[in-house]
């Protein structure tokens, strides 16, 4: 019988998926708190753009990049390049 | 100086010098190599060394100051860690290339003129083919001898512009140079190929994959950052750099989501890293230089970690294919560990050495786009964020995700070599160290550093930008919208050489050989019919002569049959009587007379 790791356990995967949403939830309610404190002076605000201080602007931005990435490399590039392993040798 | 010698020899020499221990003192001995390199180098003043004259050129083989000795630190630092991996293959000709290569990239940044880094510009493409070869397969054979082919045409190139350059302006120091004329043209493409530009860069994903395990490691290191330390040197704030990096860094991120082989992806994400690289050298600030400087010094550390670890995991499952990987977390755990760490890093997280160095260059570009005549380094931004999304996508979670993680592809082999697990423990601690403790590094910078990486800000956006990709990785993965790893080959701007190179091996295969055969057939024709007629042409000749004078003597039938077959047979057979074959030799001279 071979040993139990980590993952092989569903639960573990469900904890770290979990985690893993809570973090995303939590790092977004710190991108208001910080927006908030830096519009109140309290804290200086280094920004060189407008629409960073849009909240949440840099999630809005990784997440809708990767889709995008994800999306033309899978149904524009992947078709347009694709070719079989021996290609080359034929 | 008298008592400092060339760095580059200690390793050449060094080098050749290992193949003549054995067992623990080899070891030992390789490792001591980059070891007194070090202590060499950190004792010599800054300044000219080694000039030479020769003739009319002024040759300075050792020129250090702040941005060639920020190179030397690296070149020294992975050499000693890649020679720490590689102990135990075994392989002198790994060892020997290994730091041959290693050794003409320090020729080359230290060259203090164009025509000595030309020389061990050259070296370099030596060196790196020998590691690609030294895997002796077939693909890597093939590869190897494109990469040569493609490094040798940059090579003239390069040669070419130096040459220009020097009948144009009399000068061959390394200093800036603007674009102007055919020779800095030259200069600046050449470069561009080692600097794997769009469209130049195919030699790079092509051949980094087939290469040695060990051998990947050093060529991640040495070729492209050579070239960006030459484009730090001769062109910086060249405007032309800006936009080829920025396509640098967008385009790769595509190919590396759909590419099967691991070793590939991460080919491309070093093409990415090095346009960002060379973004900071075209915008051409202290800060972007500096920023360029310090992200080269870390990728060569982050990405020779990945690049260990994939080669670690290729080792002890001889598999590279995301679509044979997978669960090895199991068996390899340290390995993963550092990978991870590797992949922390390449992505630029708070508190690993990506994150104090891509943003000065980022940081750099924000600000320029500020001044007049500067809008559009707005888009140089948006796109550099968008590829630091990507090379987390990518890097970051692919590359430990399909090796370590994901589907168990049931892999239960031994966790890599002791002597691995240490190159790789070295290189993420490094990673780590610069990441939270960035002051060495920026203390070794071209130029005096005012840029702090630690503000909420920066931490805040960064991390916000890291897990919203891994979010849309999670969802895409989850929803299987992710595309699935695919046996497959892409195809790249190699395509133009080795298919048209395929198509015109055909023409010419079908067009010249049946000429080459049409001729042969012409000239056999002719010769074999000139040879059959003057084997026995003498004999006919007198034959001809003989029968009518012998039908005038009254000879007939039989009686001149038999005359005819005897004067032929003594003619072929020189067996005629002497003063017969005087005569008909007379008469042939003299038939020969009349007829011209």
């Amino acid at each position: 019988m071979e040993k139990k790791h980590v993952f092989d356990d569903p639960r573990n995967v469900k904890r770290l998926l979990t985690v893993f949403f809570s973090s995303v939830v939590i790092l977004l309610i710190l991108d208001a708190f910080y927006i908030l404190l830096s519009r109140m002076n309290v804290i200086h605000s280094h920004m060189n753009y407008q629409w960073e201080e849009f909240w949440g602007f840099y999630a809005f931005f990784g997440f809708v990049a990767c889709v995008i990435l994800v999306l033309v490399s899978k149904y524009i590039l992947r078709p347009l390049v694709k070719r079989e392993e021996n290609y080359y040798d034929k | 100086m008298t008592n400092s010698i060339l760095p580059a020899l200690i390793f050449m020499i060094g080098g050749f010098m290992i193949p003549f221990f054995r067992g623990r003192a080899k070891s030992i001995y390789m490792m001591l190599i980059p070891v007194v390199g070090f202590i060499n180098l950190i004792n010599i003043p800054m300044g000219d060394h080694f000039l030479m004259n020769f003739s009319d050129f002024k040759l300075v083989l050792l020129h250090i100051d702040r941005l060639s000795l920020l190179f030397g630190y690296i070149y020294h630092i992975i050499a000693l860690i890649t020679v720490i991996y590689i102990l135990n293959f075994k392989n002198d000709v790994e060892y020997v290339a290994g730091f041959f290569y290693a050794g003409a990239a320090l020729g080359a940044v230290y060259a203090g003129d164009l025509f000595s880094f030309f020389i061990f510009w050259e070296m370099l493409t030596i060196g790196s083919v020998m590691l690609i070869w030294a895997r002796k397969t077939k693909s890597a054979q093939a590869s190897g001898l494109r990469y040569l082919l493609v490094h040798a045409f940059g090579g003239l190139v390069l040669l070419a512009g130096i040459v220009l350059h020097f009948t144009e302006t009399g000068s061959l120091e390394m200093l800036k140079l603007t674009l102007s004329g055919p020779g800095s043209y030259l200069i600046f493409v050449g470069i561009g190929i080692n600097c794997a530009w769009p469209v130049l860069h195919p030699w790079l994903t092509d051949a980094y994959p087939e290469a040695t395990i060990g051998g990947t490691v050093f060529l991640s290191a040495f070729t492209t950052k050579t070239a960006v330390y030459a484009l730090a040197r001769l062109f910086p704030g060249t405007e032309a750099l800006i936009w080829i990096g920025v396509a640098m860094a967008a385009f790769p991120i595509f190919y590396a989501v759909i590419e099967n082989d691991l070793r590939r992806v991460l080919a491309y994400s070093l093409i990415n890293q090095v346009g960002f690289m060379v973004v900071g050298i075209g915008i051409g600030t202290e800060l972007s230089i500096n920023g360029a400087c310090a992200h080269a010094f870390n990728d060569i550390l982050f990405k020779g970690l990945l690049f260990m670890s994939m080669g670690a995991v290729l080792y002890r499952t001889g598999k590279i294919n995301a679509t044979d990987l997978g669960g090895l977390y199991k068996s390899m755990p340290w390995t993963a560990l550092f990978c991870c760490v590797g992949a922390a890093s390449i992505s630029a997280f708070p508190l690993f050495s990506g994150f104090v160095s891509k943003s000065m260059v980022m940081e750099a570009a924000a600000s320029g786009s500020h001044l007049a005549g500067q809008k559009s380094y707005v888009v140089v931004w948006l796109v550099l964020l968008f590829a630091s999304a990507g090379v987390f996508h990518h890097a970051g979670i692919k590359i430990p995700f399909f090796a370590f993680f994901g589907h168990d592809a049931g892999h239960r082999v031994k966790e890599a070599p002791l002597n691995m697990l240490i190159a790789m423990g070295i290189a993420a601690f490094l990673c780590i160290f610069i990441g939270t403790y960035p002051k060495p590094l920026y203390n070794l910078l071209p130029f005096a550093v005012d840029y702090h990486p630690y503000t909420i800000s920066h931490v805040l956006s960064q991390t916000e930008l890291l897990f919203f990709s891994a979010l849309a990785f999670t969802l895409l993965l989850l929803s299987g919208i992710y595309p699935a790893e695919i046996r497959a080959l892409n195809v790249d701007a190699d395509w133009i050489y080795r298919k048209t190179g395929k198509a015109l091996y055909r023409i010419f295969d079908a067009v010249l050989n049946p000429l080459n055969a049409w001729c042969e057939r012409i000239v056999r024709g002719v010769a074999g019919s000139t040879a059959d007629f003057f084997k026995d042409a003498g004999a006919k000749i007198s034959l001809f002569v003989a029968v009518n004078i012998w039908l005038l003597a009254g000879y007939r039938d039989k009686h001149l049959e038999i005359k005819k077959q005897k004067l032929y047979n003594d003619i072929l057979q020189g067996t005629l009587p002497a003063g017969i074959g005087a005569a008909v030799t007379i008469t042939f001279i003299l038939l020969i007379y009349v007829l011209i």
